[in-house]
C-alpha cells in the first residue's frame, strides 16, 4: 500500500517534454557560431586593437548567452516547471551575492582604508 | 500527530532493521537509511573521540605557561587537527548524517530516502575524505589551522594540499546528503503529511540541506583553487603573482559562515522536538519556528564578512557586513522566544534529553549574545583572534550542536536500538558535560577580553590561573563523554527493552515499533493532524 501510494505521489503531474531534434541542431549551430564569435572578438580586441576594456565584458556576454542556451534546451529548463526555474535561478542569485560583496570590498578598499 | 490520528499498526514483532539481515557485508552494502545512519554514527563518534583527544592535548599544553609536552610546531599541528576533525568530520555531518538519516524518512512516513544508493555512496565518499585527512597525520601533517588561510597555506611545507583535497571530498558527501534529503522531503511524504505537518526537526534538516547544496560547492572550488595555487602557482591568492589573499577569506567564509548554520540548524531542530516532547505541550509558534529556519539559512549567506573585519577588508564592506550580521539575531530570537513560550506552563519533565535541551538554551544564548559583540566592528577589533572568539564559537558549536546531539541521541536511543539506558547515569553525563563545559570555556571569555591571543603555543604568566581552570574543565567534559559512552555501551548490551513510545511523543517515528522494521512502518501511516498536538 505504501509503495503504491508513494509512486502515485511521485508521478502525479510530471512528464518529460520531448524536444524535437531540429531544435537541438539549431541550438548546436548557435553554440558553434557563438564560439566562432568569441574567437573573432578575441582576435579583434587583442591582435587588431591591441587590447580593449570591452574584451572581457564581450567574452562574458557571449559565454552567458551560450550557457543560457544549454540550460534552456539541452537541460530542458525552458520546458520545466516554474518552481525548478526559480530554484535554478536561486543558485545564480547566490553566485551574484558572492561576487557582489567580494567586489564591494575590493572596489572600496583603496579609497576608504588609510584612515590610520 | 497523535497516535489516534494514524492508521499505522505496530506489532512488537521481533524482525527489525537490525536483525533482518546479518553479517558485516549486510551493513556495508545496506541501502537502509537507518543502517546508514548508524554507520555514520560509529564513524562520527570515532572521529569525535580523536578530535576530543587532540582538544585535551591542547588544554594540557596550556595548563601552565611555557613548553609542557609539545613543541610549538606540534602544538600548531594538534590545534589544526582538532579544528579540522571537529568541523569537517564531526559537527558538520553529525546531526544531519546520523539523526537526519535515521529519522527523516521515519518522521515523514516514508520507507527510505529518495535515493538510497546515493545515500550509501555519501557515506563511502565521506569515509574516503576522512581517510585522506587522517593519512595526512602520517604524510607530513598540517599546521595551517582548519581555515587554511592564505598566504601561509600556500607556502607551508606540510600536507596542506592533501588535507584540502580531503575537505573537498567530504564536502561532496555533504552535497549528496543534502540533495537526497531535499528530494525526500518533497517527494516521499506520507499521505496527509503536508509541509506544515512535518516535524520541526525536518524543517531544520531541510533548511540545512539547502545550505549544503548552495554553499558547499563554493568551499570545494576554493579549496581546489588553493590546491592549484600550491601545485601550479596559478596566482589567485598569492600577491606575488597578482593574487589577493583576502579573496581566499571571502570565498572560504562564503561557505564557512553558512556552515555554522549547517552545524547549528539541525541542533535547533532537535531542540524543538525535545522541548515539545518533554513539556507535553503543543509547540508555540510552529510556523514561526519553521520559517525562522529558512530565514536563518537565507540570511547566513549575507554575513560572512564579519569574520574579516581586521583582514584588510574595506571599511565600507565591514559596515555593511556588520549591519547584515545583526539580522541573524531576528530569526534566532524567534526560535528562542518560541521555545521559552512552549516551556511556559508546560508539564515539564527533566529526563536526560530535556536536560540537554535546556542546557542548549542556556549555552546557546551566551554564544548568541557574544556573537553580537563580535558582529560589532568596534568591539570585534579588540576581540578578534583572541580567546573571546574561541569561547564564543565553542558556546555555539559545542554548547549548541553537541548538547543537542547528545540530547537527540538519548531521546531517540530507545527507538534506534529498542533498549533503555540508565537514566540516572545519563543525567550525570549532562551534569559533568554542562559544568565541565562552562568551567572550560567561560574563563576563555575573560582571557580573550584580557587580550590573550588564540592559537598561541605559549602565554604570559598573568593568564595562568584562568588557563589552568579551563584545562580542569576540559577533564570534566572528557569524563562526561566517557561516561556517555559507558551508558550507551551498557544499554546496548544489557538495557531493558524499550516500549514503542517511552516518552509519549507525538511525531510519527514513535508510532512504529522499536527498533523499526526494515520498511519503517508495518502499515503506511496516514496523517490527519500536526506533529505536536498534546492537548
Amino acid at each position: 500500500m505504501a509503495a503504491n501510494n508513494h509512486s502515485e505521489h511521485q508521478s502525479a503531474g510530471h512528464g518529460h517534454h520531448i524536444i524535437p531534434a531540429e531544435i537541438y541542431k539549431k541550438v548546436a549551430l548557435a553554440l558553434f557560431v557563438l564560439t566562432l564569435l568569441t574567437v573573432g572578438f578575441h582576435y579583434l580586441f587583442h591582435s587588431v586593437m591591441h587590447g580593449s576594456v570591452l574584451a572581457a565584458p564581450v567574452a562574458f556576454l557571449i559565454a552567458a548567452v551560450k550557457a543560457s542556451l544549454v540550460l534552456m534546451f539541452f537541460m530542458g529548463l525552458k520546458y520545466d516547471s516554474v518552481d525548478n526555474r526559480i530554484i535554478f535561478a536561486l543558485g545564480f542569485f547566490f553566485l551574484f551575492v558572492l561576487i557582489f560583496f567580494s567586489a564591494l570590498d575590493i572596489w572600496t578598499r583603496v579609497a576608504v582604508t588609510s584612515t590610520l | 500527530m497523535s497516535a489516534s490520528t494514524h492508521t499505522a499498526s505496530h506489532t512488537s514483532g521481533e524482525v527489525n532493521y537490525i536483525n533482518e539481515f546479518k553479517g558485516l557485508k549486510s551493513w556495508f552494502t545496506s541501502l537502509d537509511h537507518k543502517r546508514i545512519g548508524l554507520l555514520y554514527m560509529i564513524s562520527v563518534l570515532f572521529f569525535f573521540l580523536v578530535g576530543g583527544l587532540f582538544a585535551l592535548l591542547i588544554r594540557l599544553e596550556l595548563f601552565k605557561p611555557g613548553a609542557q609536552y609539545l613543541t610549538p610546531d606540534q602544538y600548531n599541528q594538534v590545534m589544526t587537527y582538532h579544528g579540522a576533525i571537529m568541523v569537517f568530520m564531526v559537527i558538520v555531518p553529525g546531526i544531519p548524517a546520523i539523526l537526519g538519516n535515521f529519522f527523516l524518512p521515519l518522521q515523514i512516513g516514508a520507507k527510505d530516502v529518495a535515493f538510497p544508493r546515493l545515500n550509501l555512496t555519501s557515506w563511502y565518499v565521506f569515509m574516503l575524505g576522512a581517510i585522506i585527512a587522517i593519512c595526512t597525520l602520517f604524510l607530513g601533517k598540517i599546521d595551517t589551522g582548519w581555515t587554511f588561510y592564505t598566504p601561509y597555506s600556500i607556502k607551508t611545507g606540510t600536507a596542506a594540499t592533501m588535507m584540502v583535497v580531503a575537505a573537498f571530498v567530504m564536502g561532496m558527501s555533504s552535497i549528496l546528503t543534502g540533495l537526497n534529503f531535499i528530494v525526500t522531503v518533497h517527494k516521499l511524504r506520507a499521505p496527509g503529511m503536508t509541509m506544515f505537518r512535518i516535524p520541526l526537526f525536518i524543517w531544520a534538516i531541510y533548511s540545512t540541506a539547502v545550505l549544503q547544496i548552495l554553499a558547499t560547492p563554493v568551499l570545494g572550488i576554493t579549496l581546489l583553487l588553493l590546491a592549484m595555487e600550491r601545485t601550479f602557482g596559478v596566482g589567485i591568492f598569492d600577491p606575488n603573482l597578482g593574487g589577493d589573499p583576502v579573496l581566499f577569506q571571502h570565498f572560504f567564509w562564503f561557505y564557512s559562515h553558512p556552515a555554522v548554520y549547517i552545524m547549528i540548524l539541525p541542533a535547533m531542530g532537535v531542540v524543538s522536538e525535545l522541548i515539545a516532547a518533554f513539556s507535553r505541550k503543543t509547540i508555540f509558534g510552529y510556523t514561526a519556528i519553521a520559517f525562522s529556519s529558512i530565514g536563518i539559512a537565507a540570511v547566513s549567506f549575507f554575513v560572512w564578512g564579519h569574520h574579516m573585519f581586521v583582514s584588510g577588508q574595506s571599511e565600507v564592506a565591514g559596515i555593511v557586513f556588520s549591519f547584515l550580521t545583526m539580522l541573524v539575531g531576528v530569526p534566532t530570537a524567534i526560535k528562542m522566544f518560541n521555545w521559552l513560550s512552549t516551556l511556559y506552563r508546560g508539564n515539564i519533565s527533566f529526563e536526560s534529553p530535556m536536560l540537554f535541551a535546556l542546557g542548549f538554551l542556556f549555552l546557546f544564548a551566551i554564544g548568541g549574545v557574544t556573537g553580537i559583540m563580535l558582529a560589532t566592528i568596534a568591539t570585534d577589533v579588540h576581540f578578534h583572534d583572541t580567546y573571546f572568539v574561541v569561547a564564543h564559537f565553542h558556546y555555539v558549536m559545542v554548547g549548541g550542536t553537541l548538547m543537542a546531539l547528545m540530547g537527540g541521541l538519548y531521546y531517540w536511543f530507545p527507538k534506534m536500538f529498542g533498549k533503555m539506558y540508565n537514566e540516572t547515569l545519563a543525567r550525570l553525563t549532562f551534569v559533568l558535560i554542562f559544568i565541565g563545559f562552562n568551567v572550560t570555556f567561560f574563563p576563555q571569555f575573560i582571557l580573550g577580553a584580557m587580550g590573550m591571543p588564540r592559537r598561541y603555543f605559549d602565554y604570559i604568566p598573568a593568564y595562568q590561573s584562568l588557563n589552568s581552570i579551563s584545562t580542569i574543565g576540559s577533564w570534566l567534559i572528557g569524563c562526561g563523554f566517557l561516561l556517555s559512552l559507558y551508558v550507551i555501551v551498557t544499554a546496548l548490551r544489557s538495557g531493558e527493552k524499550a516500549s514503542d513510545n517511552p516518552w509519549g511523543a507525538k511525531t510519527l517515528e514513535w508510532q512504529t515499533s522499536s527498533p523499526p522494521p526494515h520498511t519503517n512502518f508495518h502499515v503506511e501511516p496516514v496523517v490527519t493532524a500536526g506533529p505536536y498536538e498534546y492537548k
